[in-house]
């Protein structure tokens, strides 16, 4: 499969969010301001494609050789939150500037569901080093997007009215409903 | 008995789904249909129980600084548990449910049951909470499931409601339908407790 075709599907066939409920937690959270969901988004996309390096990594050369496969959850989900933490140690010695304005968010990214998700399916998916990062980059750009979408809609709304039993998640799932619906038309994109 | 509160807290009061709104992924995920809801609910309360019990006789020997570590060590050995019986007894369920199984692990109700109650009760509470947590998940899972399977298929349980002819509304078994059902059982909720002030 060539990288574009992986990237449209991760992007916008198969939206992680829209389409498949990884990170569902982070995208109902965080979406309340347009530049919140950007700096989170930043933080999914930076770490989302360092995890899939390094997980790849590890799966080819340490639990297949060694024949322990079942260990792939414990070690994926030890092995990103040790790496979120050296990730945001790093940042604030060498890039203070970019830690001030992801910092927040980084520690939150554990236990976002489509990193330890999507690392799994490139697994599933065998794909090559180089496509596993690739679709970890699409699929996080894919997160950010329906995230600023998400955001930008919210803003709006909180001007109108609106039931009072609606406010807070149902509305915020219905919006979403609405944008995963608009999504689907997406579908068929891709051969 | 005192102790029963902490198993009926979890079911409707603090209803980890519709109150607590944790455990959303797969919750949207896997609902396609009633019986991937329970399916999904008793893999998420074998692991809530098992690691309710093990962190609360476990509590005085984590030291404080290292517990989330410990925490996720505990409920990943856990869901690998589950991950290997479920895919050897029950390979159909399995195949659906597929990757939501591994993702058991970053349920945020199943970590936030080990921070918020086991590492501050007794063994018994952890259980019966862990206990009464799981079951309210599976049965709001199987609610919503039910819902869609109904809409969505005509169905229930896989038991035909409708003739085969008849047209269902495709849309709330995919996943638009699934956003739209959550959201409006959340608003029924919430304008019921309004009313009755629970």
């Amino acid at each position: 499969m060539d990288f574009i075709t992986i990237i449209i599907l991760a992007l916008l066939v198969n939206n992680v969010v829209l389409a498949q409920f990884l990170g569902i937690c982070p995208f109902l959270g965080v979406s309340n301001k347009v530049s919140t969901s950007l700096g989170m988004g930043a933080a999914v996309v930076f770490v989302m494609s360092l995890a899939n390096l390094v997980t790849y990594l590890i799966q080819n050369f340490i639990l297949v050789p060694l024949h322990i496969e079942f260990m792939q959850t414990i070690t994926f989900i030890l092995v990103i939150a040790f790496l979120v933490q050296v990730v945001e140690l790093i940042m604030k010695k060498s890039a203070p500037s970019l830690y001030q304005a992801l910092g927040i968010y980084l520690p939150l990214i554990t236990t976002n569901c489509a990193v330890l998700g999507i690392a799994i399916l490139a697994v599933q998916k065998n794909y090559s080093l180089v496509s596993s990062v690739v679709y970890a980059s699409a699929t996080a750009v894919g997160f950010t997007l329906a995230l600023v979408l998400l955001a930008g809609i919210r803003e709006q709304l909180e001007l109108n009215g609106y039931p009072k039993g609606m406010k807070g998640f149902p509305l915020t799932l219905i919006t979403a409903g609405l944008l995963s619906l608009a999504f689907m038309g997406f579908s068929g994109l891709v051969k | 008995m005192s102790n029963l509160k902490y198993f009926t807290n979890g079911l409707l009061k603090e209803n980890p789904l519709f109150v607590l709104v944790l455990g959303t992924c797969p919750a949207l995920a896997v609902t396609t249909a009633a019986l991937n809801g329970v399916g999904m609910g008793a893999a998420t309360t074998f692991v809530l129980v098992c690691s309710n019990l093990l962190i609360a006789l476990l509590k005085n020997l984590i030291p404080n600084k290292v517990r989330i570590v410990a925490f996720i060590l505990i409920i990943a050995s856990f869901v690998t548990i589950v991950d290997l019986v479920m895919k050897a007894f029950t390979p159909d369920l399995y195949k659906t449910l597929g990757i939501f199984i591994p993702l058991i692990v970053v349920n945020c109700i199943i970590l936030g049951r080990a921070e918020a109650f086991a590492q501050k009760n007794t063994v018994t509470r952890s259980i019966l909470d862990g206990l009464g947590m799981g079951i309210g998940f599976t049965l709001a899972l199987t609610i919503m499931g039910g819902i869609r399977e109904i809409l969505g298929n005509g169905s229930f349980f896989d038991i035909r409601l409708v003739s085969q002819e008849a047209r269902t509304i495709l849309l709330f078994i995919l996943p638009p339908g699934a956003f739209l059902t959550f959201g409006y059982l959340i608003a029924i909720m919430n304008s019921v407790k309004r009313k009755y002030n629970i």
